[in-house]
């Protein structure tokens, strides 16, 4: 027997609403995928495919940082075979150097708030 | 009816907890690169990197000042003084000076030369073979390479210093602030990365230059005062800095086995 | 029996109105902090650790104490306390609380604090300390809502909370001594690398513990009626004051090694505490020697078995509380940092914003505290377990 069974259901249910309300709130609203700013020398190609860095680009950089600092791997070899200095700073940031355009656009859309820039420099002209 | 519900809710609360302790236990996730990791091909290598600090070559305080000018230039390290804000004794440092007393107090004696007990020391991490900041660390967030550098990831660190009580050589410096308003815009250097508040940082035998195959930046600004090298290589230039003059090290009745020595 | 939490009196909820306030108030303060970094308060390039971490080791101590009525209840069957233990275990769970909250407003980065369990390290004692403080709080937790359930049902509690309560007393020592290997292990720190330390911390845990939980025991009989037993009074002040005599003791051992060897290390630090170093003084100086007459006070009042549980005794315990507080609240980290790493001296004072956090930790203790002892003592009402006189 489930005692005052009225205000334990309609509290379950408020409970629920408010839980879920972001998803509703968001529930068929029209996402736009956000046009980011390529690098503007097209011929170089980044240090992986770029569906695989959409998707991916937080663990590599996570891995990156691990076999740098502490295995004192500072070289990546990429799928294809070239070779890049591991860093975010002055290897990433060189080509991608328009932080608004590109890592932002993302970023805001989706609601992520990375503080990689509490350290790291942003390239010039974009702070 | 009422004690099914109890064990029922009991067996059940175990189950969410057991399911999801099971989850959060699962190993670290596995690489997600398609590509492979070597060392940097210009990068200097030695078994147990080491210096010596010829303190009879320093003779002005310009040849101490360049030191921890390029130091301090080379990673931003902020200077928390500038201000006067309040904030003066939780000051940033990786390397800087102090009296001979104050630097070797367990070899004190009054009536050393005046040379040596005038003499300001530079003081910085001593990269120390059993470093006690790695022991006590409850992240790893500070490691030692196997080529003998103490280092950190102060992405890791949670700031809880007990690296600094661990310390015996007050080698460590706490962010107790945003480090950003006491360096200059831009930063003097735009290829290393500043700290963030609430990390500890520490001089790291310059790794990231060593990679390049560049000497620490002190030891470059120093103009022969401080030798860098492999103490495991009896050729390297420390090795026979060492067998050529006496050298002592800070505290060395600690175990610590400092890697810094100095030439007095 | 959570419902025992609404019903109460007006003066139990008011006292509950003020614990939230002062939380509140404190908890904006702490924000602050969480904004602008460690740099609101007074601790030092340094002076690393300060009013937190002190605060922190002194109630792991508290924590530990509620072992003094465990032990002789469970494993010498002392009958007389076992109207008391139900408080001790509660005691010692908003202790670990508090124990938890006081290195989390210490950390730099306190939203990076699941890296010790995502990085496990074990050769950091602080490993070690996270391992004891929750199975610890989990072990009282368990423990004692099982046996005061099986007192509200007037039932035997079942087999396997004996196993647990006797794991706890083991467990107890435990977590204080791992407290002490943060502190005993360090090199270079003259003041804390002593093989005594764990031992020392032990003595003054379990005088102070206990002190602190006779005074409230006291409290309550005032408040509400419940009344622990003079002979269970009567014991546990004799137990606290082996315990304090002991403390005494060993810090003694620590003045003779550090003035009889002579070694500059040994001694500087009592030298600051006591009288100051190479000319500078502290606030920390008064308050040593204030520590050092309320020993002598409360073991005059103690010692004598006629005053120990007489009408002086809440005062003899209210010295004891404070000198201990004193000596591991304040002196073990100022003097453990000063003189510094260069035998010099870097002055620690405790900032307003420091202090409020430090106000509004103990206020959370003091909620929950309060919030488990009023379930406990609802039950012992309910069932007449409320006169250890006539039990």
């Amino acid at each position: 027997m489930l005692y005052n069974s009225k205000a334990v259901i309609a509290g379950i249910v408020v409970f629920l609403v408010i839980c879920t309300a972001p998803f509703w709130a968001n529930f068929g609203g029209d996402y736009k995928k956000p046009e980011v700013l390529m690098p503007a020398n097209k011929s170089e190609q980044c240090v992986e495919s770029a569906a695989f860095m959409r998707a991916e680009h937080m663990q590599l950089l996570n891995e990156w940082r691990d076999q740098a600092l502490r295995d004192d791997n500072r070289q990546y070899v990429s799928s294809n075979g070239t070779k890049w200095d591991i860093s975010l700073q002055n290897t990433c940031l060189k080509c991608h150097n328009n932080y608004e355009e590109f890592c932002d656009k993302c970023h805001l859309t989706n609601n992520v708030d990375p503080y990689c820039w509490t350290c790291h420099i942003l390239p010039k002209g974009s702070k | 009816m009422n004690k099914n519900r109890r064990s029922f809710l009991k067996v059940a609360g175990l189950s969410v907890f057991a399911l999801t302790s099971g989850v959060l236990s699962t190993p670290a996730q596995a690489m997600v690169s398609p590509g492979s990791y070597e060392h940097a091909p210009k990068g200097l290598k030695a078994k147990r990197w080491a210096m010596v600090i010829d303190t009879r070559l320093f003779r002005t305080a310009s040849d101490y000042q360049a030191i921890i000018d390029a130091c301090h230039a080379a990673h931003n390290v902020p200077d928390i003084r500038v201000k006067s804000d309040g904030h003066e004794k939780q000051e940033i440092k990786w390397i800087w000076t102090d009296s001979y007393e104050h630097t070797f107090p367990d070899d004190m004696n009054e009536h050393l030369s005046h040379r040596v007990l005038e003499r300001p020391f530079p003081l910085l991490c001593n990269h120390c073979t059993n470093p006690p900041c790695v022991r006590v660390c409850p992240t790893s967030a500070t490691y030692k390479l196997p080529n003998g550098v103490v280092t950190m990831d102060y992405h890791r660190c949670i700031g809880c210093r007990f690296c600094m009580a661990g310390c015996p050589y007050g080698a460590r410096s706490f962010n107790f602030v945003d480090p950003r308003p006491y360096l200059s815009d831009p930063v003097k250097n735009p290829e290393y990365p500043t700290r963030m508040k609430g990390v500890v940082e520490k001089c790291t035998f310059c790794v990231e230059r060593l990679a390049k195959g560049l000497m620490p930046a002190c030891v470059e600004a120093s103009e022969g005062r401080i030798v860098f090298g492999d103490l495991d290589d009896p050729e390297s230039p420390v090795r026979k800095a060492l067998a050529e003059n006496y050298s002592i090290r800070r505290k060395p009745n600690l175990g610590t086995q400092p890697g810094v020595y100095y030439i007095v | 029996m959570v419902e025992k939490l609404l019903e109460g009196s007006k003066r139990y909820y008011m006292w509950l109105l003020f614990l939230v306030g002062v939380i509140a108030v404190c908890g904006i303060v702490y924000l602050t902090q969480l904004f602008e970094g460690l740099g609101v308060t007074g601790m030092s390039r340094d002076v690393s650790w300060g009013l937190y971490i002190s605060q922190f080791t002194y109630l792991v101590g508290v924590a530990a104490s509620a072992v003094m009525l465990v032990l002789p209840a469970y494993f010498h069957h002392y009958k007389k306390f076992k109207i008391m233990i139900i408080f001790g275990e509660f005691m010692a769970i908003a202790a670990v609380i508090m124990c938890c909250l006081f290195i989390v407003v210490d950390l730099g980065q306190p939203q990076r604090m699941m890296n010790v369990m995502l990085h496990p390290t074990p050769n950091s004692v602080m490993f070690y300390d996270m391992i004891v403080l929750i199975g610890y709080l989990t072990i009282n937790a368990i423990v004692g809502w099982v046996t005061l359930e099986a007192e509200r049902h007037e039932t035997t509690p079942p087999k396997w909370v004996l196993y647990l309560a006797y794991l706890s007393i083991i467990w107890a020592f435990s977590i204080h001594t791992v407290t002490a290997f943060l502190y005993a292990g360090v090199p270079g720190r003259h003041y804390w690398l002593t093989a005594i330390m764990a031992a020392r911390f032990l003595a003054s845990a379990f005088c102070s513990g206990p002190a602190i939980l006779l005074l409230l025991v006291l409290l309550v009989r005032r408040l509400t009626g419940f009344n622990p037993g003079k002979e269970a009074i009567h014991t546990l002040a004799t137990i606290i004051t082996y315990a304090m005599c002991l403390n005494v003791f060993f810090y003694i051992l620590e003045c003779f090694t550090a003035f009889y060897s002579g070694i500059p290390g040994h001694a500087d630090p009592l030298v600051f505490l006591f009288s100051g170093f190479h000319g500078v003084t502290s606030w920390v100086t008064p308050c040593m020697w204030l520590a050092v007459l309320c020993v002598i006070g409360c073991l005059a009042i103690l010692i004598p078995p006629q005053t120990r549980s007489g009408k002086y005794m809440p005062y003899a315990l209210g010295m004891l509380v404070l000198a201990s507080w004193i000596d591991k609240g304040l002196g073990l980290l100022i003097g453990g940092f000063t003189p510094n790493m260069f035998e010099s001296v870097t002055l620690f004072v405790p900032t307003i914003r420091e202090i409020c956090v430090t106000i509004g930790v103990y206020a959370v203790g003091a909620l929950v505290l309060s919030l488990l002892w009023k379930i406990a003592l609802s039950v012992k009402f309910d069932v007449g377990h409320s006169d250890g006189d006539k039990m």
